[in-house]
């Protein structure tokens, strides 16, 4: 499948991603040879054989609705690049 | 040119559980910001989230009361997008296998009865709060919100006025209550609703350009979006020859309009695709069944057994039974031994009015059964004539107070003794001998007036019908 420029573009947009001008090219085309290499698995006969979601053999996996003690804060607070004594801060987003 | 609207609803239900969907948080509603987190909710690598069974079992429950098809094979999918308010970047939701699908909802406006086709009920979690701080100019997040369990049921694009809308979510908020999944707080957030509307001329096959509106918290917002965004779909059709350009709109309360979001002119492209981390779920026949016959008596139905049981007009069962709360009440005083017909009087002519005045929900009240019974009970045994128990009604009904206390320390006994009546009575009448005179001679209207000072000079504590009968014979026996 020929993957443009512009498709690489709209990835990066959907990714939050800032690419330099210089690997435009150059990501296009190792993500046409990934998009290549996933044609090949087409070539296979499927006949029969039933679509999967999940590699393992497992269903209806639950747990009981019972409250657990949360994370300490400053703990989970402290993973991220910006917060104060409260929240995690982030640019602004909200008008 | 007469032109329809055409709507379709998107409602989001917050389930109630105790826990989020996939971790052991507690759902609880407010908390200090980010202490209902942990590493699950707050999406940290590595960790494993894991199904809640009671949002799985509230969820059939919910299909099962629309009438929707229960997908007995199904699983959750990632729908994946960047915003603050998603520390993981994607939200775990259903696309390909929601749980419910083709569910049908009954409404019904004025005489008008009509059926709401539901296209899908899917489960998903909750994302964070997001509050912009201007002082600082960053935005805070607070993920408490994080992974709370939501149902969202999407119908058909059925409705074709506001007033369709706000019947099918009275009857859905109704349903969700009578089930007890959720508790339907639209002020907390636990019933949000995005309103999908276009026009067309009417008679028109095809659909318009449609809006998606945001940002309705309360039945009288919806109601009130729907009419402006339907006027302002065909002005621009009609009067700016312009198209209309589908777009989420934001509505206002305050400013009474809607704005569009113009969410950075970026596509939503979200991507979709199995949520590896949560294995598929199969219901089997036998647990469906189980929840079937778990399912309790609805509205509908209990409607139809307050007529037949106790004779209620369908009129006042239809409205005994809209909520359950206030079906909950009623039972609960009939249950105290008195008579069906004499409480939903009570509660038709006086319970609904006075939480119509002081603008509560029934289940925000305080007022117990057993204080209604106590003043109905008082009010069969003439302790008290009817009037003055309704004000013992009012007096009593925002703390519960104890209405017998109540009528004991404001002396507000009924009066039955005869000799007293008589008494006043005849001092009434010859303080008003004008007005007796008047009514002898044939102005039979003044007698409404001798009533009125009679019961005035008893204070209005006596029992009305000793009164009637009093006057009248003095009157007759000059």
């Amino acid at each position: 499948m020929k993957i443009t420029e512009e498709m690489v573009d709209y990835v990066s947009i959907l990714s939050r991603l800032r690419l330099p001008e210089e690997e435009r090219a150059r990501m296009a085309l190792e993500l046409e040879r990934i998009t290549d290499y996933m044609e090949v698995l087409n070539h296979l006969d499927t006949t029969g054989v039933e679509p999967m979601s999940h590699t393992f053999p497992l269903k209806n996996v639950f747990r009981e609705d019972e409250v657990r003690p949360s994370a300490p804060r400053a703990e989970l607070l402290a993973n991220a690049p910006a917060a104060d004594e409260e929240s995690y801060l982030v640019p602004k987003t909200v008008e | 040119m007469d032109w329809e609207m055409v709507i379709g609803l998107e409602t989001h239900v917050e389930l109630a559980t105790r826990t989020k969907i996939f971790c052991s948080c507690t759902t609880e509603f407010g908390g200090a910001p980010n202490t209902h987190c942990c590493p699950v909710c707050t999406g940290m690598p590595g960790t494993l989230p894991v199904l809640n069974r009671k949002v799985l079992e509230y969820a059939v429950k919910t299909c099962l009361a629309l009438n929707c098809e229960v997908t007995r094979y199904h699983k959750f999918d990632r729908k994946n997008y960047f915003y603050p308010d998603l520390p993981k970047a994607y939200q775990i939701s259903q696309l390909y296998l929601p749980i419910g699908r083709n569910g049908k909802v009954p409404i019904r406006v004025g005489q008008e009865e009509k059926v709401i086709r539901i296209h899908e009920l899917h489960m998903e979690e909750d994302a964070g709060k997001l509050v912009h701080d201007n002082w600082i100019d960053q935005t805070r997040a607070d993920y408490n919100r994080c992974g709370v369990p939501l149902i969202e049921i999407v119908t058909e694009p059925d409705f074709r006025s506001a007033d369709e809308v706000i019947a099918y979510l009275e009857k859905l908020r109704s349903t969700l209550e009578y089930l007890g999944v959720s508790d339907c707080k639209m002020q907390e957030g636990s019933l949000r609703c995005d309103v999908n509307l276009s026009v067309r001329p009417v008679g028109a096959a095809e659909l318009g350009t449609r809006t998606e509106m945001k940002n309705l918290n309360s039945f009288k917002a919806i109601a009130r979006a729907i009419r402006y965004e339907a006027r302002r779909q065909q002005e621009r059709i009609e009067m700016d020859h312009k198209p209309v350009i589908q777009e989420t709109r934001r509505w206002d309360e305050n400013k009474d309009a809607s704005f569009s979001m113009r969410s950075k002119e970026n596509a939503q492209d979200y991507r979709y695709f199995p949520e590896p981390d949560i294995p598929p779920v199969e219901l089997d026949e036998a647990e469906l069944e189980r929840l079937r016959q778990a399912l309790p008596e609805m509205a509908e139905a209990k409607r139809a057994r307050y007529e037949r049981e106790f004779g209620l007009p369908e009129y006042d069962a239809g409205l005994l039974t809209g909520t359950k709360a206030l079906a909950d009440f009623f039972e609960e005083t009939v249950a105290l031994g008195l008579a069906p017909k004499e409480v939903s009087n009570w509660m038709m002519d006086v319970l609904l009015r006075t939480l119509k005045e002081k603008g509560l929900e029934p289940k925000e009240m305080r007022l117990s059964p057993e204080t209604l019974g106590a003043i109905i009970r008082m009010v069969q045994e003439g302790r008290l004539n009817r009037a003055t128990g309704v004000k013992v009604f009012q007096a009593v009904f925002d703390e519960d107070a104890d209405p017998v206390a109540y009528v004991k320390e404001h002396g507000l006994e009924q009066i039955r003794d005869t000799g007293l009546v008589e008494t006043t009575v005849r001092e009434v009448l010859t303080r008003c001998a004008a007005q007796v005179e008047e009514y002898r001679s044939g102005k039979e209207k003044v007698y409404g007036f001798l009533v009125g000072q009679c019961m005035r000079a008893l204070k209005g504590k006596a029992d009305p019908q000793i009164v009637n009968q009093t006057l009248r014979e003095m009157l007759k026996n000059g």
